[in-house]
């Protein structure tokens, strides 16, 4: 076995076998579900129903502002501003004589400051009001405008892709959803992998450990070592947490009733369209169709590989820039001043790629994504778009090669700077002096 | 024969001459003495012999070929003088980890290990980790990893600091077995009374220079001062002579330094035809800490200023 390969396996085993890695391997899933059903859960429970007591000076405003699960409107008798809190309202609107001709500013009165979306709320719910008194004094019925009401929300967008031809169904709501996941999941490999690079490399200089090895063993055997291992880590992890993701669904499939599947599996065959018998096929089967159908349009064999690139190689960019930070410090807090322009792009990308998952053709987004500092998170985001519609081959390619040409050169400069700073002791370099161990001619 | 053969070795760093020009050899199984003063050159000269670092200019020879660090790493076992292991592996896995480094293969590195821990009666701590350990445990540690893979020059750099007299003594013992077996020790350390005990043949470096060559014997002799002690059974009547000067004493024992032109033989003739018996007389051979002081001291070497190359 080549000393390589040994480092490697030690890095790999120390930390696959860890208490911390086994825990953080199924707590991370569990946490991440628990975050987003607790924030669904505080959203519906959060919010409290506004009692707003209600002058209307136009009298056509009883029965027609509408009560809902934020604002509840009373139209009590009696009620003026100084007594609208003892009698158990939050706030008090006062609308005042409506002149159509010209924007109208009412008042609601309460302790505490409305919040920004429930004034919205009770704008267009004014407005409604208003809209509604204008169109029966111009003679429209009641029930016509209710009938019009209802039947004039129809519309819904579908967008088909140009694809050789055939124009294919795409979805921009799973799109964005799958590039910000990616974009985040890399932006986290990025910092937690290449922070661990960084300790590691910084424990075996503070231990005193390396010159120990370094007297068996080059300098960037060691580096590379502890990279690849840590990687490797890293990748096993995602891989745990994918065949985990496919067991748990596997499972929740199995608690579905067998006819609701039967009823997918029609559905599936006749491509959605049910004609005649539609009552047959119950609402779950509909949602587990529509799921499916939704996650079959996007290209996932594309997005698993260049996920798994984009993870290795932007980790590999990364990670040697760390290991040449950890090899100059002996402890966290000195390596922060030295971390900060590392970090500083990785974060900035994060923030382009939140933007490229929206606008993922801008000018900005495509650049980003072909500069190797950025390109593993904002490619990721615009990935799930399509290539080659919103990404074309150009892209990709010229992305995945200066991301190689990245990589390796990175991890060139960092051999450099790490055999000289994995044996300095007593000082910390600058990113200067680093510079200057990278470049010398020796 | 020569294990080690050193060339003109050159070592440069951007503010300081580490190692300037320094050249010697040590014969194998020799106990050799590395000394200097903190900050002479030692650590850069055997990081170099180590291959940690390549010398700017000059060679090494080890073992009759020319020095390459890779294929070499087996011949060659060293002990920082900053002890370092992870905290965090387990002691066994650890040894086999960097004998496997070393390049053994697995089956021979866990007979080795199995062998050591053995003799040196560490069995229990197979699956303890290092933070574990006391200091001196883990010194102990550190000495077997070193010489786990038999190599043919051992290189300890002040492997007694924090043992006791015990551990150390056994240390020392090992010391003695190994190099009777034929390994070549390199022992670099500031306390030159486990020197003069234990080394053959010693280098004094001081500035990136080599000052002091030779075996601890011939030193001592190159710098002796000519002075005997003498102790005498009765208070002689008159003790001065053109043979010798009286440095120090008391009525009846005293210390001598002998004139130029005289030999010790001179002294007891004195005594003898006084008729005064002598209860014992002895050459006072300089100790090599006072030689080493002497050296060192007066060449600004304890405030080595950074310089301009």
């Amino acid at each position: 076995m080549s000393r390589t390969s040994l480092i490697i396996k030690r890095e790999y085993l120390s930390r696959v076998r860890s208490r911390s890695f086994i825990l953080t391997t199924f707590l991370t899933p569990l946490v991440f579900v628990a975050f987003i059903v607790g924030a669904a859960f505080l959203s519906v429970k959060g919010k409290e129903q506004l009692k707003v007591a209600v002058i209307d000076e136009n009298g056509f405003f009883k029965n027609r502002l509408k009560s809902d699960n934020d604002v509840q409107f009373d139209f009590p008798a009696n009620v003026d501003t100084s007594n609208y809190l003892g009698k158990g309202y939050a706030a008090l609107l006062i609308i005042s004589k409506i002149d159509t001709s010209k924007q109208q500013t009412f008042y609601i009165r309460s302790q505490k400051a409305i919040g920004i979306g429930a004034a919205q709320n009770i704008e267009n719910k004014i407005d409604e009001v208003v809209e509604d008194n204008m169109l029966q004094q111009s003679g429209i019925t009641r029930s016509k405008l209710d009938s019009i009401h209802d039947n004039s929300h129809i519309a819904k967008v579908v967008s088909l892709e140009e694809n050789e031809g055939a124009a294919k169904e795409s979805n921009q709501l799973l799109a964005s959803v799958i590039g910000y996941v990616c974009g985040f999941l890399i932006y986290l490999v990025l910092l937690i992998y290449g922070m661990m690079v960084l300790r590691g490399v910084m424990e075996e200089k503070t231990n005193r450990i390396a010159e120990v090895i370094i007297s068996s063993v080059k300098p960037f055997e060691l580096m590379m070592g502890k990279i690849v291992g840590i990687g490797a880590v890293g990748l096993t992890q995602f891989i745990m947490w994918i065949v985990l993701i496919i067991v748990l669904s596997a499972g929740a499939q199995a608690f579905v009733p067998h006819d609701t599947m039967q009823q997918v599996q029609m559905l599936q065959q006749h491509n959605g369209m049910m004609q005649g018998n539609t009552e047959q096929v119950s609402e779950g089967a509909q949602f587990i169709f529509n799921a499916q159908h939704t996650l079959g349009t996007a290209n996932w064999t594309l997005i698993i590989l260049c996920f798994i690139f984009y993870f290795l190689g932007g980790y590999l960019f990364y990670a040697s820039l760390f290991a040449a930070v950890g090899c100059v410090t002996e402890d966290i807090q000195n390596s922060q001043s030295l971390t900060l322009p590392i970090t500083m792009p990785v974060i900035f990308s994060f923030i382009i790629g939140t933007n490229a998952v929206q606008v993922p053709d801008s000018s900005l987004a495509i650049w980003a994504s072909i500069i190797p500092f950025s390109s593993p998170i904002v490619m990721m985001s615009r990935i799930a778009y399509g290539v080659p519609g919103t990404v074309p081959y150009w892209q990709l390619i010229a992305s995945v090669l200066t991301l190689i040409a990245g990589f390796l050169f990175t991890t060139w400069l960092a051999g450099k700077i790490y055999r000289t700073g994995i044996l300095l002791y007593g000082k910390k370099a600058t990113w200067k002096e680093m510079m200057k161990w990278a470049f010398r001619s020796s | 024969m020569n294990i080690i053969e050193l060339h003109h070795l050159k070592k440069y760093f951007a503010t300081q001459r580490a190692v300037d020009d320094i050249s010697f050899s040590i014969e194998q199984g020799s106990i050799f003495g590395l000394l200097g003063p903190n900050g002479a050159g030692k650590t850069t000269l055997l990081r170099m012999i180590t291959g940690i670092f390549y010398p700017d200019e000059g060679e090494i020879i080890l073992d009759g070929k020319k020095f390459d660090p890779l294929r070499d790493s087996i011949k060659i076992g060293y002990m920082p003088e900053e002890r370092g292991l992870y905290k965090k592996m387990k002691i066994g896995e650890q040894a086999l980890y960097l004998a496997q480094l070393k390049g053994m293969n697995k089956a021979e590195a866990l007979e080795k290990i199995k062998f050591w821990f053995q003799r040196l009666e560490m069995q229990s701590w197979w699956n303890k980790k290092v933070e574990d350990l006391s200091k001196g445990m883990s010194q102990k540690l550190q000495f077997v990893i070193t010489v786990l893979h038999e190599p043919k020059l051992i290189i300890l750099d002040e492997p007694f600091s924090g043992l006791d007299p015990v551990n150390a003594n056994l240390l020392k013992d090992e010391i003695y077995g190994l190099s009777q077996r034929g390994c070549t020790i390199i022992f670099s350390t500031h306390r030159m009374e486990q020197v003069e005990e234990i080394c053959d043949h010693i280098v004094l470096v001081n500035l990136g220079n080599k000052i002091l060559d030779g075996s601890v014997q011939q030193v001592k002799n190159d710098f002796k001062e000519h002075k005997f002690s003498i102790q005498l059974y009765e208070v002689p009547s008159t003790i001065s002579s053109p043979a010798f000067e009286v440095i120090n004493g008391e009525a009846n024992k005293f210390v001598v330094k002998i004139n130029d032109g005289f030999k010790s033989n001179d002294v007891l003739k004195h005594f003898i035809d006084q008729q005064v018996n002598v209860e014992s007389f002895n050459e006072i051979l300089p100790s090599l800490n006072d030689i080493f002081i002497r050296l060192v001291e007066g060449t600004k070497a304890t405030t080595r200023q950074f310089q301009k190359i």
